[in-house]
């Protein structure tokens, strides 16, 4: 191994870690707030990169019909709420709203010609038709369980995965796509070839984490997420209703799932059922950070896509086992520094 | 005696509005029921108590009362009738619940611990918090003087100042606290009774569940008796205080070690 390899390894593990670290990410903020472990980011990842890639390449897809029909399901069940606890002006306008945004992008999708449109523009039309599916989903699926024990929301949460990785082959197909890098141009460093879209994934994912970052330390809906999280009895009595909180993280979780598709599809040729080893790396990373620390999943995150991308090089045939086996001297050191110590009194 | 009982409500010490109405109130766990009809009325301006033993139902009242538990019965507060009392529209509207366990966010600053406090009405656009936030640091200076450190790091009576002014952000117009003086030392009890009486003259009801009897007594205006669930006694405090029968169940010589650590 010379240094122009060991620097082209370096790139690709760091752009896969930067995707990893988001995701990682993602899953301790929907972990700590709702005791949920969001087995199905994967697949926001997939739809993401598969709906670009259907729009540039012109294939048909109907993938703006399972938001309709979600948030359908969505507004039945907010109107069933509304009949049984009485009505109230904000909350019937509040669907409304809501079954108006669908029929747009229905619209939206049978108007424009999507082909031609320019990248950002598509891009746009992803985040929108395939964000709004993160709340939808814990509104429809969660929401009614959400005082369940984390083993059932474990379930409906591996239950829902196998369920879109279906969906995902019924609306895809089952072939992959690539899409069209952002921009052209490639970045010369010396004797290597930087390449646009990897500097692309990382400056996205940089904004990203610190934008996260900013949210939670200086506005009061972020805050009020983290007090779900530290101590959800208190944020109730705060009038912070765990059922935003769970919306709210979904919704970022699906944001960023989403985001992460759209960023690596010109680098890799994703399929339907690619999302759940993504994620699953994510997930190691997490684990990394004890579910809890998000700098150190991070960290852990970037560490796991460097370590997949060398081991790619020197025992290709063993890279996913070894990015696996990573979890276990973690879960170790974890479980035996790890002091239950109950909160306060 | 259920004509008197009837008559001793509407005879309900005080000159304001009913705040908080609670006609027969049930609670149950599974197929206990901790809470068997309970009538209970809170007006404006009013300290109330609700005193009894251990597994009375105290808790198990407040927390129905604000729906963090499911109910039968009615709930009145302030006027509207709330069918499934929800925790996030009445604390929108003007009701506070310090539990006994505070329910601090410890990892979180003092600061923000009082900042999530008026969530709600930073939601309903009212921005009048920062106006509150001054209050509470001059009713409990120590709250200032501390504000970025963490609220794990507070001391027991911290704690309790801070459930106090971080429910005080939301504006309630009735505070319900649940074992105010729980672990507390007897001085830092003092302080906290004696803010109750002050938050009633700045218009704050307040309905106070407590062991320490002897000083829920001295500082509320009308007393309830909770006893397996049901009201056992009613009255004016100051009655119920010489009341043979509170004097030997909640202020006898159990209680009278209490009453020399604080006075």
């Amino acid at each position: 191994m010379n240094l122009q390899i060991a620097i082209l390894l370096g790139q690709d593990g760091i752009t896969n870690g930067a995707i990893y670290a988001l995701l990682a990410l993602s899953i301790i903020l929907v972990f700590t707030v709702t005791r949920i472990l969001l087995i199905p980011l994967g697949e926001f990842v997939t739809f993401g990169a598969l709906t670009m890639y259907a729009f540039q390449s012109g294939h048909e897809t109907s993938i703006v019909w399972l938001l309709a029909a979600m948030i359908a399901l969505d507004a039945a069940l907010d109107l069933k709420q509304l009949f049984s606890n009485g009505m109230d002006a904000r909350k019937a306008q509040w669907i409304g709203i809501k079954l108006g945004y669908a029929a747009l992008m229905v619209t939206l999708m049978h108007t424009l010609s999507l082909q031609e449109i320019p990248m950002l523009a598509q891009a746009l039309l992803t985040l929108m038709l395939l964000v709004p599916l993160g709340p939808v989903m814990y509104r429809v699926f969660f929401q009614p369980i959400a005082s369940a024990q984390p083993l059932v929301l474990l379930i409906v949460s591996i239950a829902l995965h196998v369920t879109m990785v279906g969906i995902g082959l019924l609306m895809f197909g089952p072939e992959g796509g690539r899409t069209a890098p952002f921009s052209d141009t490639a970045l010369r460093l010396g004797s290597v070839m930087l390449k646009s879209q990897t500097l692309w994934v990382i400056l996205v994912s940089v904004v990203l984490i610190v934008s996260l970052f900013l949210a939670f330390e200086r506005t009061l809906y972020g805050k009020a997420l983290r007090a779900t999280a530290v101590n959800r009895m208190g944020a109730r009595l705060m009038g912070i209703s765990p059922d935003f909180a769970g919306k709210a993280t979904f919704a970022l979780a699906a944001f960023i799932g989403v985001a992460s598709g759209i960023l690596i599809a010109p680098i890799t040729t994703l399929y339907y059922d690619s999302g759940f080893i993504i994620s699953l790396k994510g997930f190691v990373g997490a684990i990394i950070g004890g579910l809890i620390s998000y700098p150190l999943a991070a960290i852990g995150a970037v560490a796991v896509g460097l370590i997949e991308a060398f081991s790619m090089f020197w025992a290709s045939n063993y890279k996913e086992i070894i990015v696996f086996t990573l979890i276990i001297p973690f879960l170790l050191w974890r479980s035996i520094n790890s002091n239950h110590v109950e909160d306060e009194e | 005696m259920n004509a008197t009982a009837t008559q001793s409500t509407a005879h309900h010490q005080g000159s304001g509005e009913r705040l908080l109405n609670i006609s027969d109130l049930h609670v149950s766990y599974g197929m206990v029921e901790a809470v068997t009809g309970v009538d209970l009325q809170v007006r404006e301006g009013q300290i109330v108590t609700v005193i009894g033993p251990n597994g009375a139902g105290k808790t198990t009242l407040l927390s129905a009362i604000i729906g963090m538990l499911k109910s039968k019965g009615e709930v009145h507060f302030d006027g509207h009738f709330y069918k499934v009392p929800d925790v996030e529209n009445l604390v929108g509207k003007g009701l506070g619940l310090v539990p006994e366990k505070r329910e601090l966010f410890t990892s979180m600053s003092i600061e923000d611990n009082l900042l999530l406090g008026a969530f709600q009405r930073f939601r309903r656009g009212d921005r009048g918090y920062e106006t509150t936030l001054a209050e509470v640091y001059s009713l409990f200076p120590r709250l200032w003087e501390r504000r970025k450190q963490m609220s794990g790091t507070l001391s027991g009576g911290e704690r309790q100042m801070l459930a106090i002014g971080r429910a005080l952000m939301g504006k309630p117009r009735l505070l319900m606290l649940d074992e105010p003086s729980l672990g507390l030392a007897p001085l830092i009890t003092r302080e906290i009774f004696r803010i109750f009486a002050d938050l009633r003259r700045q218009g704050v009801s307040i309905l106070l569940v407590e062991q320490n009897a002897r000083a829920a007594l001295k500082v509320a205006d009308y007393a309830y008796v909770l006893e397996g669930g049901k009201v056992a006694m009613q009255g004016k405090a100051a009655d119920l205080a010489n009341d043979p029968r509170v004097i030997e169940a909640y202020l006898g010589l159990a209680s009278k070690h209490q009453e020399l650590l604080s006075s």
